[in-house]
Formats: C-alpha cells, structure tokens, sequence
C-alpha cells in the first residue's frame, strides 16, 4: 500500500465530518487521566488543543520556546479571522467559505479538510465570544465584520489591528486555566530537539532547557506538533525572529512526509528593506490596498532621480505615474490578490522602476483617498498602521506616498497530515501552520487563524480520541527505555558536533547568505536553471556551514548562538526541499510562480493534468536525495477552473 | 541619504542568575540611523562573535511591539526614550553621534536576571492562572451574537485587553508593583458580561497572587502609565480597587 492514505471518511462532503464524529472511538473519562499529551508550541493552534486536551481530562505536557505562551508568534496577526456565520445577511454559508478557500488556494487543497474548517469556523468566534475576546462591534452591540482580499463577503471578525493577540491571549488564559488545574504542565523556554519512535509509533520527545542547557525526556501517547510556519528560511520575512522550522524539520528527519514545501505566500505590502543590517520585516495590512493607490514612475530617469534623492515623489506629475496594478488589471485594480500584486511590484523593480534608496520599492499612496474621503476618515480606518510607518520608516505618509515592497509572510506547505491531522508516523499529529492541510498553494487573509483554532478547538478534541482508544492499555513508559536514550545520545552528539567545529563566521551570516539565495531563485519568480543553481548553492552553504560556523560558549547554561545555529541547521535543509519541490512542480499556481509556465499576459498557467496532487518528499538520509509521493487531489464538489482577476 | 553614528555602549553582562553582573563597554562604529535598537544590538552581537566572544544575550521575538517579549531599560527608561513604543520598535535616529548608552535588564525581585538583559516574567503567567480568565470549556457555549455588548464596553475592553505582558509597568515603578498589569485584565474581562460574573473572584484571586509573588504595593505615583508601551490607563486600577473592595465585601 502507498505510504500515504488520506482517509478521507465516506459519504458526501457536507456529512463526512459529522459522519465522522458519529462513528469515531471516545476515551472514557477514567482511562483520559491515564493517557499523556505531549503538545509542542503554544501558538493558536498549540494553546488552543492543550486547553481543550486538559479540560477534557488527558494529562497534557505543553512546550514553548518562549518564555511564556501569550508570547507566541500568532500574537502578531492583524487583520482579523474569517467565519461563515453570515451576520451580515450578504449571502455567505459554509459552502462559500468553503468554496473561497478552494479557489483562493488555486485548488491544490483537499477538499474534505478544506470543508470541515468551513463548518467549525462559526463554532470559533462562539467560543471566543465566550471567552471574552474583544471583538469589533457595531453601535447595536451586534459583532462587526470587514471584508478581505479573495472574497465577495463581509466574513472578517476582527479586534482593532491586534486580532491575532486577543485571540492568542483567550487560548492562553484558557491554557493558564487548565495549568492552574493540574491538568497541564508548562514547559516555558524549552525546545524540542528529537522526537522518540518506539515500535513505529510517537511515543516522546527529548527537549532542550534553554535556561540551563540541559536535556530531558518526556513520554507521550500522542505527540502534536504546532509549531508553526518556516518562512524565516528567507532569513528576512514578516515571522517573529524566533519562528522556525526545527520541530517539522525532526519529524520529516524521523519519516514524517513533508508536503508542499515551496508553497510559500509573498505579501505586497511590507515596509522595506533598509539596509544589510536588517533583522525582519514589518507587515503593512493588507487593508491599505482598499484606499491606496499603488504605483511607480512612468519614466526610467524619474526613478533614478528619486533613488539619488533628487527628487520626491510628490514632485512626479500624475501624467508620469504608473499605476501598474490599475493599468494591468482594470477589474480587480489596487486589490488583485497577494501572489498577483507581489509579483507585478517585482517586474517593476526588476525593469528599473523601482523607488527608495535601493530601488526595490514601490509607492502606495493616499492621496486620492484623502482628497476624496478627507484626511479624518483616512486616520480613523488606519491611524496606527501610519503610526507604525512613521515609527520605522520616519516619514509622513499623510503627506508622503508610503513605500512597499513584497516579502516572505507565510507557508502553507508543511508536515504531510490525513484527514485527522495524523502524520504519516502513528501517534504524530501536526496542527496550524505547522500542517500543510487547509490553503493549497495559497493562503487566503484571516484564514490562517481560523485554521489554527479550528485545529486545536475543534479537530483535534475528536481525531486524537479516535486514535488514543486503541491505545488505553499502554503504560507509561519510564524514558529509561532504549530508544529514549537513543535518542538523546543523539542530540547530544549533535549539539557537540556543533560546538566542536569552532569556525571563523556568525551564525547569522550564513542565515543572510541562505536567505540570499532563497530570494534570489526560490521567491516571487522561479525557473529550472535558477532552482537548480539554488539547489547547488545550498548544499555549498550547507558544507561551508557544517565547517566554518563560529559558536561561542558551551552546551550548558544559556547559549543564544547555539540555538539559532541548531535551528539555522534545520532552515538549511527546508530551503533545499523548496527548491526541489519548486523544481519539480512544472507550473506555476498560487504562490509558486515558474516563469516557464504563464500566460501571454503574465499570469500563472497551472498544468492539472500533470499536478493536481501533493508533492510529499519522505527522507532517505543526510545528502541523499529525498523520494517524491503523490497524493491526487480529487474534486468532487468543484470543478477547477483557471484564476482570473482581470 | 543614510545618516550614521558612533556610539558606546554600556552593557549588564551577568552569567546567571546567582551571578555577579557587572556592566561591559562596547564601541560601536556606523550605525545606520535607520536601524531599530535590535539591529544594533545584533550588531554588537556580531562584533563579539568575530572576537569569539559570547553574545549579549536579550530577549525579543515579534520585534514589531506585540510579543512584550523586548524589556529593556535604556539610559534610566524601560524602553527607551521614545514615548509609546517597546524597545523593538525604538530606533537608532533617536541617539546622537558620540552618545554613551546604557541598557540594563528589567530590576525587580519578582524578575530576577536568567542571564545578561533577559528576565523571568514567570509571575505574570502565574498571576493569570489564579484567575485571568473566563471559565468556560472548549465547545457548548451560546451564539457568538446571543448578548449584545455596548460598543463603548468592547471599545474599553479591547483598550485594557492590550496590555502585551511586558513589564515595564513594573520596572518603572519604584515598589515594583504590577497593579498596572492585573488591573489591565481585570478591567478586561469585568467589562464584558461574558467575565461579568466571575469578576469578584477573579479580582481577589490575581491580587492575591500578585502579592505572594512578592511584587510591591501600589502608592499610585502613576510611574506605570508613563512607561506603559500601550498607554494603559491608570483609570484600570481604580476599576481594581473597586472589583476587589466589593469581592471583600463579599466575604
Ligand atoms: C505579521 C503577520 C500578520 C498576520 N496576520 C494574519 C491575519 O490577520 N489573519 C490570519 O488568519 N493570519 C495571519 N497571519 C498568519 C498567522 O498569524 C499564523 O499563520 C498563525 O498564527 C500560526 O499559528 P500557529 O499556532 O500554527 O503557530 P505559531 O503561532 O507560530 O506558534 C508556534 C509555537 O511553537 C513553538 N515552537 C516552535 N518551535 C518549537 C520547538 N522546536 N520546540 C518547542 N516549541 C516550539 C513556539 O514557541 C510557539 O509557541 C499573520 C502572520 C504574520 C507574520
Ligand atoms: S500594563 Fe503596559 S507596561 Fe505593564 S505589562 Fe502591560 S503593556 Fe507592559
Ligand atoms: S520583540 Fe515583541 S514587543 Fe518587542
């Protein structure tokens, strides 16, 4: 049999997950108590199962790397997460949503997974409500929502610009609730460093104390990981610096598939980069694109004018504008989706238009909103994102057109799971970003929270049942158990490997190079010589890394370096998988943009006849070649048809 | 265009926790006035690793103001000498060419030093289990739109609900009292009819953690609010002090 099942339930979409439930194994509530949940990261996705796992009764360990779980990188979200509840009466339903995230995917997401979050969403902002999330209201006291790219509706609940931190804070504050209970132990500041497989199963993990250094085992029944998304492969993108992709990185190393990986979305709107000491990138919401309008100068010497600084930008006659997006697509304008914005910021820069100091920006200006709609309506729909700007950016952009430019902001491949979110590993479960479930080749906005909860409130609760029933007999181990001490010996002969290798360059300046090259060959645009040349370039990075990095300090006690150096050792592998699935996947669709394959006019090709399935990559070793699945994606409820925002 | 200075640094460098701490200089030469304060901090970093030498170890993660994970107390302010940001989002175009800058880490019993700038904020968490919740279980709970909610009481909630956990209420104040803190979420959830009905409990509860935990008293000299990186409002620990006189009423 293929070593890949989705197990997608019978019976029509709209029934399966209700079917499912129907007919699922239950745990008793004596034997919960005897059953133990390892749970890494604290995210939306982490908090929220631990939560659910402990109220419901199994003896939960939770992880997180940060020193405590409201810290974990979902805090950041902006604009809001969607639902189908329909409040207001604008036609939306579950089949919608559904259909939205298919479609905005570019229909390379599976179809029953995709349905089922639909479902659960309502089921989210109830119990969010009822946490005491602050939601956006009307003056009715009625729930407000707002609208968001990919969508004819209004589906977007949101908290200010802080959704992702009111949401992250109810999930914490129901976790710290079940910590106060005793039915979860924390773990704050400790890492997953391998994850232990007895007899074919998950049944541990070994954690690294970042306080003290230290290694320790855990035992589980069931490990899930939540761990999030790897976009600061790039080095430079809009993810939380401590953001990684170590713990997907010791599943796949262990057997679990990874799906997807070059599936990556670029955002339009971040402010950008600055200079080489740069450390991340700040997100501009992608709500701007409802009042500014995007463009460059129309003429190559006005360009170069305003990268010298001889020129403003306010000083270019309206007649000498391009406003590129409007220009190329008059249906959509200002608001085509994030792949299509990114990618036509790109062409302009790269022909020569681009502004600011390094020519890779373009303006989104306001000043037609503001004559429009006056400078108060302007303040009060985004005062605090003009705020950031000037913060960072020091300039007026009342007065002045804000620059953007495009970055790495999310990933929607990840950790190949099946309908119950359980790796191809028995007792691994992976949820949130973490996943490679929900998007597709592209992710949709405010959706990536509705997935995390939906995970950890309303998927996991029943799926991980239906697997822990058979396995009530177990006892606990002890961790004394061979392959416990297996695998912490080999850890330690990691860490030790790292520390010997006493070179001459910074962690960092590897994690630069890398992200170099991954933006160059493997970002907005990608062709075969390109990933092919990546794909050499990462292996050089890789042995040059393995032999020159400089860690200073020791494995015990807290050492900043040797993590990132651990972490950028896992980052180095991804971005080799990314190229190879970018190299193997002969189309362009959603954000993974082959140049080999567009239409006349720019616009990505898909070839579904060659690749409507997931490309899942199992390893086969350090250095050797990882071995491509496939799971078809089969459609039943929509019939594909190509994107179009003209 | 770019604009840069030369600065030194002095820096609290202490191993651990039953350490001694002393404070290191640094010198620091062009430094683009464009770079937040991480950045540059990253480049002293790098600097001491070329020297092999170890790094300053601080904490930071989201470095856009909304993790509060970035604590820094910067020539006598904790974060820094701009209003209404947290340290990650400071930038370096507020020092001058040749300035000396110290950074220290949070000062306060209830956070001691783990290592160099980083403090343990475990006590907020702990604060927050006593009672910085709704008890309410995943699943079963009424229709999002059941109770409708006043928008000024959701627009007040949502103000005390950004509080990022950071501390610096506590670092400025000279009790090291984290009134600022709990007051925050308790104000909170008592504004909303959803935290409505615990509102006395949780009060008492988080006060009486707070005080265990052996953060200071409150003597209102308002030191918090000025250093709060999110403006909360002193207006959350009067609303305290009213949820915990009634709750001992109570009694
Ligand atoms: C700036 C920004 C704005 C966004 N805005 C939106 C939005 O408006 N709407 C929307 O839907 N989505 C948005 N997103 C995307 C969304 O925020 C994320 O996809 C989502 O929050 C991920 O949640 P998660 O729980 O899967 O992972 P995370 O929140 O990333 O959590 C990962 C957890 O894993 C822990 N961890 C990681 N590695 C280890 C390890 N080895 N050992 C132990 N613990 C580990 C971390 O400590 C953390 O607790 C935004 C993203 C960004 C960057
Ligand atoms: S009240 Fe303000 S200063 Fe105190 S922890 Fe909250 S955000 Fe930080
Ligand atoms: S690093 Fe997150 S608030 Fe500063």
């Amino acid at each position: 049999m293929s070593k890949i099942n989705a197990r997608i339930p019978e019976g029509p979409l709209a029934q399966k997950w209700t079917n499912y439930k129907d007919h699922q194994k239950l745990v008793n509530p004596s034997n919960k108590r005897k059953l133990d949940v390892i749970i890494v990261g604290t995210g939306l996705a982490g908090a929220s199962a631990a939560a659910s796992l402990g109220e419901m009764g199994f003896n939960v360990k939770s992880f997180t790397i940060q020193d405590s779980p409201r810290r974990a990188h979902s805090i950041a979200a902006q604009g809001g997460i969607n639902a189908a509840k329909n409040y207001p009466n604008d036609g939306d339903s579950v089949f919608r949503l559904f259909y939205d995230t298919i479609k905005g995917g570019d229909y390379r997401a599976r179809e029953a997974n995709v349905h089922r979050l639909a479902e659960v969403s309502n089921d989210i902002i109830d119990q969010c409500v009822a946490q005491g999330v602050p939601f956006a209201r009307e003056y009715g006291g009625l729930l407000d929502n707002r609208s968001f790219g990919g969508a004819q509706v209004s589906r977007t609940f949101y908290a200010k610009g802080q959704t992702g931190q009111q949401l992250l804070l109810g999930a914490y504050q129901a976790l710290m609730r079940q910590v106060n209970l005793g039915t979860v132990k924390l773990h704050t500041r400790t890492e997953l460093v391998e994850i232990v497989i007895v007899d074919g199963k998950a049944r541990g993990i070994i954690s690294r104390d970042l306080v003290t250094g230290e290694l320790q085992r855990h035992f589980g029944h069931a490990v899930i990981l939540a761990t999030g998304g790897y976009g600061n492969t790039f080095f430079l993108s809009t993810n939380a610096m401590g953001s990684n992709g170590s713990a997907v990185i010791k599943a796949y190393e262990k057997g679990a598939m990874f799906a997807n990986p070059c599936y990556a979305q670029i955002h339009p709107t971040c402010i950008p980069v600055h200079g080489e000491n740069q450390s991340k990138l700040t997100l501009m919401s992608e709500s701007l694109r409802n009042d500014g309008r995007i463009w460059v100068p129309k003429k190559k010497e006005d360009a170069e004018a305003i990268r010298l600084g001889k020129m403003k930008p306010t000083q270019i006659a309206e007649d000498d504008r391009d406003y590129y997006l409007e220009r190329r697509y008059p249906a959509f304008g200002n608001l085509v989706p994030r792949d299509v914005a990114s990618r036509a910021a790109k062409e302009r820069c790269d022909a020569g238009y681009g502004v600011g100091a390094t020519g890779l920006a373009v303006y989104l200006d306001f000043k037609s909103s503001i004559e429009r709609l006056g400078q108060k309506t302007i303040e009060a729909r985004y005062g605090n994102l003009f705020q950031m700007y000037n913060k960072i950016v020091d300039e007026n952009p009342y007065e002045t057109p804000m620059m953007i430019y495009p970055a790495i902001h999310y990933t929607m491949g990840g950790i190949w799971v099946d309908y119950e979110l359980q790796t191809n590993i028995p007792g691994l479960f992976v949820a949130g970003e973490a996943n490679f479930s929900d998007h597709g080749a592209n992710r949709l906005g405010a959706s990536a929270l509705m997935q995390g909860l939906a995970d950890g409130y309303f998927v996991l609760p029943y799926t991980i049942q239906n697997y822990l029933a058979d396995h009530i007999a177990v006892k606990r181990m002890t961790t004394n158990e061979p392959e416990f001490a297996e695998a912490e010996n080999a850890v330690k002969a990691r860490f030790e490997k790292l520390m010997s290798i006493k070179g001459k360059r910074s962690v960092d300046s590897f994690h630069k190079e890398l992200g170099l090259v991954m933006w160059d060959f493997v970002g907005m645009a990608r062709n075969k010589a390109g990933l092919q040349n990546a794909i050499e370039k990462i292996a050089a990075i890789k042995k040059e890394f393995w032999t020159n990095v400089r860690i200073p300090g020791n494995t015990t006690g807290m050492n900043i370096e040797l993590e990132k150096a651990s972490r950028l050792a896992d980052f180095i592998v991804i971005g080799d998988l990314m190229a190879r699935d970018a190299l193997n996947r002969e189309e362009s669709c959603g954000g993974h943009f082959r140049e080999e394959y567009q239409t006349p006019e720019g616009e990505a090709l898909r070839q579904d006849d060659k690749f409507a399935y997931v490309g899942c990559w199992e390893y086969k070793g350090n250095d050797v070649e990882p071995e491509l699945h496939k799971e078809e994606l089969v459609y039943e409820s929509v019939s594909m048809v190509q994107r179009n925002y003209k | 265009m770019e604009n840069t200075i030369n600065i030194t640094l002095k820096v609290w460098r202490q191993n651990g926790p039953k350490e001694k701490g002393r404070f290191e200089t640094y010198k620091l030469a062009n430094v683009s006035t464009d770079s937040s304060f991480l950045e540059m901090l990253d480049m002293i970093n790098e600097q001491l690793v070329n020297e092999n030498k170890e790094p300053v170890a601080f904490d930071h993660d989201c470095r856009e103001g909304i993790c509060g994970m970035c604590s820094l107390y910067i020539n006598g302010r904790p974060h820094g000498p701009d209003d209404d940001v947290t340290t990650c989002q400071l930038h370096m175009r507020k020092f001058k060419d040749g300035q000396t800058i110290t950074i220290e880490p949070w000062r306060s019993a209830a956070f001691p030093v783990i290592k160099d700038l980083i403090v343990d904020r475990r006590a907020f968490d702990k604060i927050i289990a006593a009672g910085g919740y709704v008890s309410v279980n995943t699943g079963g709970v009424p229709d999002a739109n059941a109770i409708a909610i006043p928008k000024v009481d959701a627009d007040e909630a949502m103000d005390s609900a950004s509080c990022i956990g950071c501390g610096a209420c506590v670092a400025a104040c000279k009790n090291g009292s984290a009134m600022l803190f709990v007051s925050a979420k308790v104000s909170h959830l008592a504004l909303l009819p959803q935290g409505r009905v615990e509102g006395a409990r949780r009060a008492k509860a988080m006060v009486a953690k707070m005080d265990e935990l052996g953060f200071g008293n409150c003597t209102n000299t308002g030191a918090c609010e000025v250093e709060c990186p999110k403006n909360i409002s002193l207006s959350n620990i009067a609303r305290l002090n009213r949820e915990f006189l009634s709750a001992k009423l109570q009694d």
